[in-house]
């Protein structure tokens, strides 16, 4: 009994190895691919409007959301203390550093991650990556790369959108509604935050899209020819992609502070 | 044909609004100015505290912003801060007998050089050193001395309570 359990313990233990084994291979040759795959700019176009332009109005809109609430709480909480000029900070801070990175790591694995996965798997379970090679193109080379890369591209600039967009919806609440001063709003804002948070933002959401577009293409890549393969390369992107960026989050807070 | 079209359009459009994000937070948010910086003239100021005063905190006549601290130095030629102020050029008319102190905007919020008008005739020219400075007031001094005032209030009157009933 005991030892079937520490049988089973050690088999789960070895096929999670294995499992993050493939991961960094695939990742280090995506790395490889990279500056090949940048020449062929048509295709990395194609792939960030795709994960990067669709994706834009459900980051827009979830980042006024986000935005507006925080004014709202923010505001609520700087009121006890009596001071909430200081919204402004409190609101670009929180968007920057966590907010924006983050949700819009979680939005995109939702919305562009499981396209890509489900692409990539249909592809697979119609065996047209066989076709490729057939044709003797390599299919990493010539589907996989772009996809890779447009979502690399597109996190960032969809993090960038989501802030500037949560920043005017913290604004909204908390100026129009709530009635904190304009200029304290914005001066104070710009009395405390430095390039370097903006800088941690940008670096965080560099970081989340390649964890986010390396486990969608290779769950794609890698399912099940079939149609049940499909949708657990689906889920299975939607769940590892979260909890990866929620954990690579914490480290790289971490590191950072 | 047409289709690739709109897709570079809308991939154009959604990189340009990226970046413009990423600009407006860079540029806009922080508190570097760019371009901003450049005019007007500048005095310097010495201190013996400028406390947390801040490049690029404002600096306020009556509550006007006339300008913005460009740089704060120690000077070990007198052993004291140096600020330098950079005061925009429409408040050209600053009497060169003013003084600058250094001013705390609310509870917890920053600090800033407050400049009070003096009686002179003539006025700050571009490179002036002000003459009259209040520094900063740190906290922790005051309240020793709120302390200190305290205790030697307290001690004459034990003593009076101790000779009253021996």
């Amino acid at each position: 009994m005991a030892a079937a359990m520490i049988r089973d313990l050690i088999g789960s233990l070895q096929a999670a190895l294995g499992a993050l084994g493939r991961y960094a291979l695939f990742g280090a040759r995506l790395a490889i691919e990279t500056p090949r795959a940048l020449l062929r700019f048509r295709l990395v176009v194609e792939q960030v409007y795709n994960t990067g332009a669709l994706s834009l109005v459900i980051i827009m809109l979830s980042g006024l959301f986000v935005g507006m609430v925080l004014g709202l709480q923010g505001f609520d909480l700087l009121e006890r203390f009596g001071s909430e000029e200081s919204l402004g900070t409190a609101a670009a801070l929180g968007l920057l550093k966590e907010l924006s990175p983050v949700i819009t790591a979680l939005l995109f694995a939702g919305r562009a991650g499981t396209a890509l996965a489900s692409e990539l798997g249909l592809m697979r379970a119609t065996d047209q990556f066989a076709a490729i090679e057939m044709m003797a193109v390599d299919p990493v080379r010539r589907i996989v790369m772009p996809r890779f890369l447009g979502g690399v591209i597109s996190m960032p600039l969809l993090a960038a959108i989501f802030s500037m967009i949560g920043l005017y919806g913290a604004q909204l609440v908390g100026v129009q509604l709530m009635g904190v001063d304009q200029g304290q709003f914005w001066s104070q804002m710009r009395g405390a935050v430095e390039h370097g948070d903006v800088m941690e933002g940008v670096l965080k959401s560099v970081v989340f899209g390649i964890a986010c577009s390396l486990v969608a293409v290779y769950e794609g890549y890698h399912s099940l020819p079939t149609a049940e393969g499909v949708g657990r390369a689906t889920t299975r992107t939607v769940v590892i992609s979260s909890v990866s960026v929620l954990l690579l989050d914490y480290m790289l807070t971490a590191v950072m502070l | 044909m047409r289709q690739t079209r709109a897709i570079e359009l809308g991939t154009g459009l959604f990189v340009l609004l990226g970046f413009a994000a990423l600009f407006f937070l860079v540029t806009q948010i922080t508190s570097r100015e760019f371009g901003l910086g450049s005019g007007g003239y500048r005095l310097t100021a010495s201190f013996d505290q400028v406390g947390g005063l801040k490049t690029g905190a404002p600096i306020s006549m009556s509550g006007v912003t006339v300008g913005r601290v460009e740089s704060i130095a120690y000077d070990f030629g007198e052993y004291r801060a140096r600020v330098t102020l950079r005061i925009d050029p429409q408040y050209d008319r600053i009497p060169d007998d003013s003084d600058a102190s250094i001013l705390t905007a609310g509870l917890l919020g920053g600090q800033y050089v407050a400049i009070g008008a003096g009686a002179s005739e003539t006025f700050f020219r571009d490179g002036d050193r002000m003459q009259f400075t209040q520094s900063a007031i740190v906290l922790e001094n005051l309240i020793s001395k709120f302390l200190f005032s305290k205790a030697a209030e307290q001690q004459p009157a034990d003593q009076a309570a101790q000779e009253s009933n021996p």
